[in-house]
């Protein structure tokens, strides 16, 4: 469902960041991307959802090169796709029930089902009890929670995640990954930059290593295969 | 998408136009001071907008009416014999572009100069030193020239008077109040632009995290558009109240005052009505104008896809 043929891109600064990459991903997949700092595996993300793309070659979802898509379209790809980041990006003047309703409310989700929904994934992420508290009152934790909450209250088909737990200590790393796992077990493809060498290697997946803009190792069930 | 049907989508949109209301307001209130700058701004030049129309139209009116009644004087030589005059009056009727001549003895001119001045000017009688006279009208206000220099060309004409440039110099004042006005109004229009532009920036900084991700959840670029236009348009029309108060105000003053005085004048000053409310609805569209282009002018930069 998501493939890339020849991606390559360089920044306006003139850096290149992906070097003419070749992957398939097929639907249900649960993907580490890995690979030293600066390796491109961001800009890797970030094609899948449009925030950047391709100088050239084909990034294809659902056989359809999104490369190519018109600027008004994008936001109806965005709603397919989750996404989760490492500083959480939660909204400081809402509480965690608005914090997870904002994103069905910007697509003009009927009320209804904006409560249902969100009380449905507040208690996946076992928050329901912490609905009306604000981020700032929460652990990184929870608010990682949140946040993962908010990326698949629309049930998209694809998660995606930059270094979901980068701010997180070990204990908390692994709730969050139990969430990814049971996430995934419902369909969802999970693509996943991380650093974490202990979660790679124990909970084992596809690992596509990057270097240097290039994949230079693909391996299912893999290891991190770094040393830091 | 999948498809809804009509009315769930009105409904839809009805609730969302609403939340996009209150969060505008919210951000004004949340911009204070530099809400209250841009309104400042876009108060200043609309006032002045509005008095600089209400100006130039009134000195076109005026303009207009004296035109109108633009006249050629054409004082006939002393020497010219009854026989020469009605010669001349065939030659004057006859030019072209002329619409009408009309012969006025030199008598007639003293007992009009009498009725106007006073009767100590009644002593010239015995010896009139006025000349007879004709009064010739241009078919077109903007001929007057031309006709009265193929007058001055004939005989038997001493001298020919057409308002002394007058008309010339209202047309002269006319244009270069128009330039330095409209310079003025599109400096200070720039200005407030500028200064709505800005608040709407601080808005969209505040509010960076929300829009990237209401970006990332799929939210269209309108959904987040729209409430930065709003506040941009509440800007403009908030700044337009005080400029369209005053003017409405100060047009009745004036024609409250000069009506009376200007009846049976040559020229008159436009009507309150509806003349005021076209001024008015002028203020208020250019203050919703300058609002949504200010706030069109920030968000263009910010929210690039
Ligand atoms: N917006 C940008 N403009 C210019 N250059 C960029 C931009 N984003 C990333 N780069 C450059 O592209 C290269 C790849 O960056 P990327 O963020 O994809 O690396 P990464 O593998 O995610 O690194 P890390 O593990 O540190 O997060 C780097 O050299 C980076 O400096
Ligand atoms: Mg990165």
């Amino acid at each position: 469902m998501i493939q890339m043929k020849n991606v390559y891109k360089k920044y306006p600064n003139g850096i290149v960041a992906l070097n003419g990459l070749n992957v398939e991903i097929a639907q249900g997949e649960f993907v580490y991307i890995v690979g030293p700092s600066g390796a491109g595996k961001s800009t890797f993300i970030k094609m899948m959802y449009r925030e950047e793309r391709p100088s050239s070659g084909q990034m294809l979802v659902d056989g359809k090169d999104i490369a190519k898509l018109k600027n008004r379209k994008v936001p109806f790809l965005r709603r397919d796709i989750g996404v989760v980041f490492q500083d959480f990006k939660l909204l400081p003047r809402l509480n965690v029930y608005e914090n997870v309703a904002f994103a069905l409310e910007v697509i003009e989700e009927k009320p209804q089902i904006i409560k249902e929904r969100v009380m449905e994934v507040l208690d996946m992420v076992g928050l329901k009890h912490k609905a009306k508290m604000f981020p700032r009152e929460l652990s990184g934790g929870e608010q990682q929670r949140v946040s993962i909450a908010r990326s698949i209250v629309n049930t998209p088909k694809i998660m995606i995640a930059d270094e979901p737990t980068g701010n997180l200590d070990p204990d908390t790393s692994w709730d969050i990954m139990n969430l990814f796992e049971q996430i995934n077990s419902t369909g969802t493809t999970i693509i996943m930059a991380t650093h974490n060498r202990e979660i790679v290697n124990k909970l084992r997946h596809r690992v596509i290593a990057i270097e240097g803009g290039l994949i230079v190792r693909d391996a299912a069930g893999g290891d991190y295969g770094y040393e830091d | 998408m999948s498809e809804t049907q009509p009315e769930v989508i009105t409904a839809m949109k009805i609730r969302t136009f609403g939340r996009h209301i209150k969060e505008s307001l919210k951000s004004l209130g949340r911009n204070g001071w530099m809400t209250f700058a841009s309104v400042s701004a876009v108060t200043v030049t609309l006032l002045l907008v509005g008095v600089f129309v209400m100006i130039m139209m009134n000195l076109n009116k005026v303009a207009d009416d004296l035109e109108n009644d633009v006249e050629i004087k054409v004082f006939v030589s002393l020497d010219a014999e009854e026989e020469e005059i009605a010669e001349l009056e065939e030659e004057i009727s006859g030019l072209d572009g002329v619409e009408s001549a009309d012969f006025s003895t030199k008598e007639e001119e003293l007992t009009d100069l009498v009725l106007d001045f006073g009767e100590e000017l009644s002593l010239f009688e015995q010896s009139n030193p006025l000349f007879d006279v004709f009064y010739v009208k241009a078919t077109e206000p903007q001929q007057t020239e031309t006709v009265a220099t193929e007058i001055a060309a004939l005989e038997y004409i001493e001298d020919v008077e057409y308002g002394e440039g007058k008309i010339e110099k209202l047309f002269n004042f006319l244009n270069a109040g128009r330039n330095v006005g409209l310079i003025l109004i599109l400096a200070l229009l720039f200005t407030a632009m500028f200064l709505i532009s800005n608040t709407i920036r601080i808005t969209i900084v505040a509010r960076r995290t929300e829009i990237e991700i209401m970006k990332l959840v799929g939210a269209t670029n309108w959904f987040v558009r729209v409430p930065f236009i709003l506040e941009g348009m509440w800007l403009g029309i908030l700044g337009s109240i005080i400029p369209i108060g005053l003017v409405v105000l100060l047009y009745q003053k004036i024609t409250e005052f000069a009506q009376p005085r200007l009846s049976g004048e040559l020229f008159q000053l436009l009507e309150f009505s509806p003349f005021i409310y076209q001024v008015s609805a002028l203020i208020l569209a250019m203050g919703v104008f300058i609002g949504i282009w200010g706030s069109f002018m920030s968000i263009r930069k910010f929210l690039r896809v």
